[in-house]
């Protein structure tokens, strides 16, 4: 095998090894992008049913309502609220009045079923997607992030 | 005075990094021996002062200085001395300093161990690791310098995150520094020769045990994190593909292809081009994940800080870095030639295989990272790539990458026999198969998950395998035992090494299906004498005792049991801890191993009804990730111990040793 065709082996063997990546890829990407809404943008979207999605914003005053295992409670942006359940261990830093991220899909009543419950993880920090949820709800206050 | 001793030190190394960085460099392109020359003390310099700074740091933190920021936003007096030393890389200043600590001692090596490179390599390569130095440093001093002072100081400081009060926080950044920085000595190097415009075999024999050295700290560190992320967050996981974990996941990749071609670059003298690229990607992917995970950007226990300059700065020495020595690459590569030649079925054509599959996939996993980011920057929305994403994408590429794995190593240089080799490995594929079968019938036949069976199947082909190529070397099957033991003996370490690591690998595989797909997951509100079955046995919640004191905080701990039948098999007292300072609660899980499984407890908030929520997991396997990347790590230690890497053994010697072995 002389250099040249040995060079060009290989620049196949590379071209293939990125078509398959590329591939790979475009099947992922279809269902595996998880999309950040805040609870407004649920609101105008008119989100459906179905889709892996998260829910950035604070968990309402008074909304935690504990069954079981079983959790209920509120994400708002302080202009529109959803209402999410949970099943399992909420994440220590749970609080009313704290930033969430809630993964999950919308069920047909409305109501957003979430797998994964996130929370900041010290006093410092809230979470970014919240911090934009609530600039964008326009009730962002900067003394809030800052602490 | 303390600090700022440390802070002057500092700003010498600063100063003294930038002269290691400019004058041996002109010096090789004058051949000005004197100037050359200058790089050995420079190095040993900058890694003397690095080291005063860093421990006059440590100092701070030791005497609980509150007049020094840093000490005053990560430290408190209530903490353990463990902590509060460890505490000292859990934050943003700390832990950069940290990283420049460790160059500084790379660099050092350099100089104290290069005595047989020729003098210009050495001040090139010293030259290069300077100017990193003098990028990190000046980023330290410039945006976030750990020896800022408050006045008037404050009483107490506000303590350090609970989550990282864990030995874990001792040993997991060091390592993973040890393995980021040590990538710096492949970098180094490969600019050097790219600046001389020649690569030979005693460049690769340089490289490669820093390459090795680097690889062997790098792997413990991801595994350490993995095992931290495990044990200390409850969630039963070990890996989430959470960027910071990809950040560290990404130069691993690179850094094992880097590690096989190097063997090419050394033993056979060919793709050398493609070693110097992925010397560069290499440590061009541990700067960017340095920028990750401390420029804020991302959502993690990690990110210390979001200050946008910091970030801003990163990227700029990442830009000059990378861009700076692509644009090298691309001018000066044309000048590397190749000697040896080779078939496409050949161990050199198995190692490239290696080399672009490994490439692929940190591909991937880079676009899987950075992807939300620029969606962002770009207004497409906000998303998060997550585990299914990387699960479609990754996996699949790391098939034929394990199933060449076992083949590889049988076949001979520059031309293979590959039906040889896979006549020889009819019995390892045959076992392979029979292992699929068993765990699909004993997993539940038709509804038994496929990716288990094709796990399990994949990682019983490459022990085989791996173990068969072994037992050839050795004339198992064929010689007497006591010629089997010399050969055994006279066998190469760094042969060894492989089959150890390769080994390895394979048990993690198995750990990483068996955890994946057998893993049990109750979740339930528990009363006081209340079981649960899950593994054949029953665990119940005895007790729960409340306010028991710990050294900074107070737990709620409860005690479970585990019985089968009416034996006890185990007690457990999983925690939630309540921290004064800052306030905060964290889990802490309690977890029984039996090397095959682990039992995983968590004890949830009580729901005021005198029940708790609790989390109870049976992970199978899961020790075997840990101990499989334990024994890849050994491995390469064993490779390392090869006397033809001994770090600076004269050049002759090794030609002498080389020219033995054929």
């Amino acid at each position: 095998m002389t250099r040249k065709q040995r060079r060009l082996a290989f620049a196949l063997a590379g071209l293939a090894s990125l078509g398959a990546a590329t591939a790979l890829v475009l099947v992922a990407a279809g269902d595996s992008l998880v999309y950040f809404y805040t609870p407004s943008e649920v609101v105008a979207k008119h989100v459906g049913p179905g889709r892996l999605l998260r829910i950035g914003g604070l968990v309402e005053q008074g909304s935690v309502v504990k069954d079981g295992t079983t959790v209920r409670f509120a994400i708002t942006d302080l202009t529109e609220r959803l209402a999410v359940s949970y099943t399992g261990i909420l994440p220590d830093l749970f609080r009313e009045g704290q930033g969430v991220v809630a993964e999950g899909r919308m069920e047909a009543d409305g109501r957003f079923a979430a797998s994964e419950v996130l929370a900041k993880h010290d006093e410092h920090y809230m979470p970014k997607e919240v911090v934009e949820a609530l600039k964008k709800s326009g009730r962002w206050q900067e003394q809030e992030g800052k602490k | 005075m303390i600090p700022e001793t440390g802070h002057f030190a500092l700003i010498l190394a600063f100063v003294v990094a930038i002269v290691q960085g400019s004058l041996p460099m002109i010096g090789a392109h004058r051949r000005d021996p004197a100037w050359m020359a200058l790089g050995t003390p420079a190095a040993l310099c900058q890694g003397a002062l690095i080291a005063i700074a860093f421990l006059c740091l440590i100092g701070c933190y030791v005497t609980s200085d509150f007049s020094v920021l840093a000490v005053v936003e990560n430290s408190h007096t209530d903490k353990p001395l463990l902590y509060k030393i460890a505490g000292v890389w859990g934050n943003h200043e700390g832990s950069m300093v940290l990283w420049v600590f460790i160059l500084g001692l790379y660099g050092a090596a350099v100089a104290v161990f290069g005595n047989h490179l020729p003098v210009p390599l050495k001040a090139r390569v010293l030259a290069v690791q300077g100017l990193i130095g003098a990028f990190f440093l000046a980023f330290i001093l410039f945006t976030s310098n750990p020896f800022l002072r408050v006045d008037p100081a404050p009483i107490n400081g506000n303590g350090l995150n609970p989550i990282l009060q864990d030995p874990g926080l001792a040993f997991h950044p060091p390592m993973l520094y040890l393995g980021y920085v040590g990538f710096s000595m492949a970098f180094s190097f490969a600019i050097a020769a790219l600046i001389e415009g020649r690569v030979d075999a005693a460049w690769a024999r340089w490289v490669r045990p820093w390459t090795l050295a680097a690889w062997c700290a790098l792997t413990l560190g991801v595994a350490m994190g993995s095992w931290w992320a495990y044990y200390t967050l409850g969630w039963g996981g070990w890996w989430y593909w959470d960027p910071v974990e990809n950040a560290s996941f990404m130069p691993w990749l690179a850094g094992t292809a880097l590690l096989h071609s190097a063997i090419v670059a050394e033993k056979r003298e060919s793709l050398r081009a493609w070693t110097i690229l992925l010397a560069i990607l290499t440590f061009s992917l541990s700067v960017l994940g340095t920028f990750l995970v401390r420029s804020g950007i991302l959502t993690s226990v990690h990110s210390f800080a979001a200050d946008p300059a910091r970030g801003i700065f990163v990227l700029v020495i990442l830009f000059v870095l990378t861009g700076g020595s692509l644009v090298l690459f691309a001018l000066r590569a044309g000048r590397l030639t190749d000697n040896g030649l080779f078939a496409p079925i050949s161990r050199e054509g198995g190692l490239l295989l290696n080399n672009l599959l490994l490439a692929t996939g940190a591909g991937t996993v880079l676009l899987g990272t950075l992807f939300p980011m620029v969606a962002d920057a770009f207004h497409m929305g906000k998303i998060s790539v997550g585990p299914p994403f990387f699960n479609i994408v990754f996996l699949p590429l790391m098939v034929p990458l394990v199933l060449a794995m076992a083949v590889g190593p049988h076949l001979s240089w520059k031309r293979g026999d590959l039906p040889g080799v896979l006549s020889r490995l009819k019995l390892a594929a045959v076992a392979a198969v029979a292992m699929m079968v068993l765990t699909w019938v004993l997993d539940g036949g038709p509804s038994a998950v496929l990716y288990a069976a094709g796990g399990i199947g994949l990682a019983t082909w490459l022990l085989l395998g791996t173990l068969a190529e072994w037992a050839e070397r050795v004339h198992l099957f064929s010689a007497r035992p006591g010629e089997i033991w010399r050969r055994a003996i006279n066998l190469p370490r760094g042969a060894w090494g492989m089959t150890t690591a390769h080994l390895g690998l394979a048990i993690v595989i198995a750990g990483i299906t068996g955890a994946t797909a057998w893993r049990v997951e109750k979740v339930q509100v528990m009363h006081l004498g209340d079981s649960v079955d899950i593994a054949g046995l029953q665990v119940r919640l005895d007790s729960v005792e409340d306010n028991v004191p710990g050294p900074n905080y107070v737990a709620m701990r409860g005690t479970f049991t585990a019985h089968r039948g009416a034996r006890v098999v185990a007690v457990f007292h999983p925690e939630r801890r309540q921290f004064a300072q800052p306030p905060t609660t964290t889990t802490f899980a309690a977890i029984r191993t039996n090397l095959i499984g682990d039992l995983y407890v968590v004890l949830g908030e009580p729901d005021g009804d005198g029940g708790y929520v609790t989390r109870i997991y049976h992970n199978p396997m899961v020790p075997w990730i840990f101990g499989g990347a334990i024994i890849m790590t050994l491995g390469g230690l064993v490779s390392l111990s090869d006397r033809r890497f001994r770090v600076g053994a004269p050049p002759r010697a090794a030609a002498r040793l080389a020219a033995a072995k054929g």
